[in-house]
């Protein structure tokens, strides 16, 4: 047992990682899919198990292979990696039970085996970057992550072919990124000789005229953007989204840029530190109109999707918005806002795909007018719809409104009422968009010549709930998460400076 | 001026070889083309990695039991790892550009993105034509 506890923050990567290859060897139809569950739900008991340990005893440094850091790769985890670990592995947890019926209904039944080997990976990878301290450690796993992310959106080619210039479109952005991301990282080692975090913090504190270490920066926040979809650079996002299959949806928006959001705030405040020579200008001048710009052209981007899928990507976009205000902020409200946005969005966005992977079970395409009438013959479909909306709108008692209600707060605190009157402005916009679907869905008629259809299985509906209920439960009772969103923001801005 | 850029050169080069990769890598149609641009933007990377491993003087790390000035053999492993990634990469690509040209008949955008368009028209159709 106490093997197990202290080797904890390796095993959390290794066991996925051991068990992909051997996903593949198995033929079987729901052996690959079993393993991949077992797997999902170790990985979440041990992140859990990790942030309790981490929010008793605080950070936990484990040396790989014993050697000591910064010459070893340090795994090092604290309130905030701990906090994301959780969100992805709980994520995995939930949808994999979810991903069965689904996936053997989108995805070429002979592949399962590859398909959950690539999920699996895609996990480590996502883990990888969470957990590690050592930032060409964090490009590595990225690329694990994004490579497997890849050939899980192509695996959508069966239903629509357009997945596959999806994935490929994804590749060449991700892969500009990602190297972006390791050109900056280059620069730093070239200024400072070390590529582990808590070194690198210390070595570039005298730095921060230097040039290089401006480019470094410029690179790793360009690179990071791009695979974060930041508004201007999300022309991958809404595609892969929309073609990839519906389990796959639900995973990846719930996690996969939720990491890349981690990476961003791991180098803003605990490398460079928020008073950082040209940071709090990156906030002002380069995050706060690009967070704005990404809150309305997402949403109003979305109004006009009659793709049910593209429509919630799109919103996506706007989401990621916010995240990216709250760090612009720069003060423990807006921080805090936007690390509990990480968890709330993954909820709300997770239930809103999960509904949407029940109807396309159902009826196989999801569009505006496809879901006519359908609210009265998938009753628990779309009430579930319906709940993680009004969470996305941000309506109290919802998780979305405690992410807007910290945001505004922050902004009120910042004196910017121009920014408080645009937060909810842009949340007016959400409610068009979810009223769009509520419509077709409970006013509009079936069309004719419809099959009656069935209530999805409730292998997907439990899932679904699962995150419905959550999303409640946390606007309630936001004690849990506040309180860690709220250590987090407070380490990052009073540590780094 | 000019001999500070010479001294430099091997990152004029990266730069140069950075600005073809990224250029060909927007401008040109052809998915192949678009892999190949993909390939020289990583290379530049490997090169720049290389060279600020590079100690003046040094010789290749290699442990001898005699104190000798050697060049920094971490930047060297680290782009071993850099090279295995793009090489994963580069197949993915081009795995996927095989399963383009055999779902869509072409490698190239323009065509595919005319298919696509027709693929989008037909479903708008479609979901029309359920509304009537």
């Amino acid at each position: 047992m106490s093997f197990l506890a202290d080797h904890l923050p390796a095993l959390q990567i290794a066991v996925p990682l051991v068990s992909a290859p051997l996903c593949a060897l198995l033929r079987g139809g729901r052996l690959p899919w079993l393993l991949a569950l077992a797997i999902s739900w170790f990985a979440f008991y041990a992140s859990a198990t990790l942030l309790l340990q981490v929010m008793e005893t605080g950070e936990i440094s484990y040396h790989m292979g014993n050697w000591a850091p910064p010459i070893g790769i340090e795994y090092r985890v604290d309130a905030i990696n701990a906090f994301v670990l959780m969100i992805v592995s709980g994520i995995s947890a939930i949808a994999l039970p979810y991903a069965k019926r689904s996936v053997a209904h989108e995805v070429d039944p002979r592949r399962l085996g590859q398909f959950y080997t690539a999920y699996l990976l895609c996990l480590t990878g996502l883990l990888g970057v969470t957990i590690t301290g050592d930032a060409f450690n964090i490009f590595v796993f990225l690329e694990i992550s994004s490579l497997s992310t890849y050939v899980l959106v192509a695996s959508g080619a069966r239903k629509d072919r357009r997945a596959l210039t999806a994935a490929f479109n994804y590749l060449v952005l991700g892969t500009v990124g990602a190297t972006f991301f390791v050109i900056g990282v280059g620069l730093l080692y070239m200024v400072t000789g070390t590529l582990n975090i808590a070194d690198l913090a210390e070595r570039l504190r005298p730095l921060a005229d230097s040039r290089v270490v401006q480019a470094g920066f410029a690179f790793i926040i360009i690179g990071m953007g791009l695979k974060l979809a930041m508004f201007p650079m999300h022309a991958w996002l809404p595609n892969a989204y929309t073609y990839a299959p519906s389990a796959v949806t639900v995973f990846l928006a719930a996690t996969a840029t939720k990491v890349s959001v981690y990476v961003v705030l791991r180098f803003l405040f605990t490398v460079f530190g928020p008073t950082y020579g040209f940071v709090p200008l990156t906030f002002e001048f380069i995050f706060l109109p690009l967070a704005l710009l990404a809150m309305f052209a997402g949403s109003i981007a979305a109004i006009y999707q009659s793709n049910l899928k593209r429509l919630f990507a799109y919103s996506s976009v706007a989401q990621l918005g916010y995240m990216v205000l709250g760090v612009a902020m720069g003060n423990v409200s807006g921080l805090t806002a936007a690390v509990l946005h990480l968890f709330n969005h993954a909820l709300m966005k997770g239930a809103l795909f999960m509904a949407l992977g029940c109807v396309a079970l159902r009826i196989g395409a999801v569009s505006v007018n496809g879901v006519r009438g359908l609210g009265r013959e998938m009753p628990w479909t779309f009430a579930g719809l319906v709940g993680a909306g009004l969470s996305l709108i941000g309506v109290p008692a919802t998780v979305g409104f405690i992410s807007k209600w910290y945001l505004i707060l922050a902004a009120v605190e910042n004196g910017w009422w121009p920014v408080v009157l645009l937060i909810v402005a842009s949340s007016l916009l959400a409610v068009i968009y979810i009223w769009k679907i509520v419509e077709a869905a409970y006013l509009g008629q079936a069309p004719e010549g419809r099959r009656p259809v069935a209530e999805a299985p409730a292998s997907m509906l439990v899932p679904l709930w699962v995150l419905v209920i959550a999303n409640f439960y946390y606007g309630i009772n936001a004690d849990l998460t506040t309180s860690v969103a709220g250590r987090v923001a407070t380490t990052f801005l009073g540590g780094g400076s | 001026m000019f001999e500070s850029v010479l001294a430099h050169y091997n990152y004029w080069l990266v730069i140069v070889l950075m600005m073809i990769g990224l250029y060909v890598v927007i401008s040109r149609g052809n998915l192949v083309k678009k892999i190949v641009g993909l390939n020289i933007f990583q290379t530049s990377v490997f090169l720049l990695y290389i060279s600020l491993g590079k100690v003046t003087g040094g010789t290749a790390p290699i442990l001898t039991g005699e104190p000798e000035l050697f060049s920094n053999p971490l930047p060297h492993v680290l782009i071993l790892t850099a090279i295995v990634v793009g090489v994963a990469t580069t197949a993915l690509g081009l795995a996927l550009v095989v399963r383009i040209r055999e779902t869509y008949g072409s490698i190239e955008e323009e065509d595919v993105l005319a298919a696509e368009a027709a693929d989008a028209a037909h479903e708008l159709a479609a979901a029309r034509e359920g509304s009537t």
